[in-house]
């Protein structure tokens, strides 16, 4: 298991790095996001791969996982959703402003 | 336990929602907007009085490592005492130039800007230092784009995807210090890193490396500076010049982080942040210096020089000596407001260049480049003292890059005052105050001047405790397996 999480990982972070690397506003969003998800299954690894077993105080239990990677992916989620949102309404505002959604900026065309 | 050291984070946070109600009346916004500036001011200075031995905080009386701390100790007092002022002058700017008008929500974004800033420089464990570098990086996105524009939106693209990643990198850094240690409170960090098994050496230098890129981003380090001239050069002039503080987030955090958590003689990690901070710091310089010269406009040519003194104050942190923190800490505080300075003065002179403002840039100028009078010279002045051990590299770079932003100022000042062109149009019918906020700013730089012994003791001591953290993780407390 551990291999194929570190795969699925290792393939997100991948594909997620080179969208980024884009010149449009739409790939890049998106390379963020997959890296995003490839961060968040990361914390949730940092707490180790333990399957079947509960997060919270059982009486049954026959062992815990750690609970708090689980709450910090949480709130890393939150956020990435957030930062996100935020990011497509500007790219959204600088698409309609500027009529298209290359990244570059003024100086980066002068000397193109 | 004190409840004063909350308040810097509630307050914002509290008169920012209130602020999305009352977002019909821009007067009331602004009345509360400046108290509540002023009300920070207040409290910064009292936890200052305070932070003589850090004092913590603890959120829901958790215990630590299991809740999360807050802690205010001189390093932080020094920081909430540097934000809020320059807040204050900030917000004079604003109301004075009825920026504020230009587009909706200034108010809330500023105070959760202002609220961001102060967690994180209370904070005392390393996720929440994240989540507050989440809250300043949200309110700036949206400060940064205040007034729309076509290059702003871009500019304002390009610093978010920049951040996002910077965030990205953060996370996994946490992780792989969590998953090796299994704690991420800083005193407990500090306490547990040096008893480290061997094999996990390797992931913790990683898990080093990389925080320290995350603030190197934050503090605009080369090679990662590229999203600073963009972003400085097209924000609105007062947000610019709020943001000079923001650069200085991660220099303190590498400060904080450098000094408790990965000190220079834990055997996992050594010197290495030492030896990548010194050649990155003098490229920052470098790069800062040339852009100077090479700019055409005072937006661009400020956001440069801001890109130079943090090369100073980074090769000044990179040391990791207590004198040169202190000299670094002493900069710090000129160099936020220097820059401050020059971008409330590059947001006037499309609109007005007579004898007051070419007074005030010259003022700024001199600051910014580090000559006598002003504070920039006692600074630089300080820190090469400081860097004394390395001295034919150091000071080669920090007077070499202070005679080319000289040059790079007085160019193009002179191309800016004495060109027969009168100014796109007149703003000093409608704002007559305009010039008031970067007059307190040169205000404050001749005070800090002249307030250089007291100032510089008070580093000294910050600097001191920084190096001897014991009394740093004992306010924290530390329950449980440390005992």
């Amino acid at each position: 298991m551990e291999l194929l999480v570190a795969i699925a990982i290792g393939a997100l972070t991948a594909s997620g790095v080179y969208l980024m690397l884009r010149q449009r506003s739409f790939p890049v969003i998106l390379g963020l996001s997959l890296l995003s998800y490839a961060v968040n299954l990361f914390i949730f690894a940092a707490g180790r791969l333990a399957p079947e077993l509960p997060p919270i105080i059982t009486k049954t239990a026959a062992g815990y996982t750690d609970p708090l990677p689980q709450a910090l992916v949480l709130t890393a989620i939150v956020i990435s959703f957030g930062m996100t949102a935020v990011l497509v309404i500007m790219a959204i505002g600088a698409f309609l402003t500027s009529g298209d959604d290359r990244v570059s900026t003024g100086d980066a065309e002068e000397e193109a | 336990m004190s409840h004063l050291i909350i308040a810097p984070i509630l307050l914002p946070a509290v008169l920012a929602g209130v602020m999305v109600l009352l977002r019909g009346s821009l007067a009331v916004q602004r009345a509360l907007s400046l108290l509540g500036t002023l009300a920070l001011c207040a409290i910064a200075v009292r936890i200052a009085q305070e932070a003589g031995t850090p004092q913590a905080y603890f959120l829901g009386n958790w215990p630590a490592p299991f809740g999360i701390a807050l802690l205010a100790d001189r390093l932080s007092a020094l920081m909430l005492m540097l934000t809020s002022g320059l807040a204050l002058v900030v917000l004079i700017h604003v109301l004075s130039t009825d920026w504020d008008r230009r587009g909706k929500h200034f108010h809330t974004l500023f105070l959760f800007q202002l609220m961001g800033l102060n967690g994180a420089f209370l904070t005392a464990d390393a996720f929440n230092l994240f989540v507050f570098f989440e809250v300043l990086l949200i309110a700036s996105y949206g400060l940064m784009v205040h007034g729309g524009g076509r290059e702003r939106l871009r500019a304002g693209v390009q610093y978010v995807a920049f951040n996002l990643l910077g965030s990205s990198l953060f996370l996994i850094a946490l992780a792989t210090i969590y998953s090796t240690t299994g704690t991420l409170n800083m005193a407990d960090l500090a306490a547990k890193l040096p008893d480290l098994p061997a094999d996990n050496t390797a992931l913790v230098r990683v898990a080093a490396v990389l925080l320290m890129v995350v603030f190197a981003v934050k503090a605009a380090m080369v090679p990662l500076q590229f999203w600073l001239p963009a972003t400085y050069a097209n924000a609105p002039a007062p947000v610019a010049a709020l943001f000079a503080v923001m650069t200085k987030v991660g220099a303190y955090a590498l400060i904080r982080f450098g000094t408790l958590v990965f000190p220079t003689d834990l055997p996992a990690t050594g010197t290495l942040i030492q030896s990548l901070m010194q050649p990155a710091a003098l490229a920052t310089m470098a790069v800062g210096a040339i852009g100077v010269l090479g700019s055409r406009d005072l937006p661009r040519l400020v956001a440069f020089s801001a890109l130079g003194s943090m090369g100073t104050l980074l090769l000044a942190i990179a040391a990791f000596t207590p004198a040169a923190t202190a000299a670094g800490l002493y900069y710090l505080v000129h160099s936020t407001l220097a820059m401050a300075a020059l971008f409330l003065i590059s947001d006037i002179t499309p609109h007005r260049r007579d004898g007051l403002i070419a007074a005030l840039y010259m003022a700024a100028a001199v600051a910014m480049a580090g000559m006598p009078p002003l504070s920039g010279f006692v600074g630089k002045l300080l820190v090469m003292d400081a860097l004394r051990d390395n001295a034919p590299v150091a000071w080669s770079f920090i007077l070499l890059s202070s005679l080319l932003t000289i040059l790079g100022l007085a160019r193009l000042g002179s191309g800016l005052f004495w060109k027969a062109e009168e100014p796109e149009r007149a703003l000093s019918r409608t704002a007559p105050f305009a010039p008031l906020a970067s007059a307190l700013c040169i205000a404050a730089l001749g005070a800090l001047t002249l307030g250089a012994g007291p100032v510089m003791a008070w580093a000294t001591q910050t600097a001191a405790g920084l190096y001897a953290p014991t009394a740093y993780i004992e306010a924290i407390q530390l329950q449980g397996v440390n005992q």
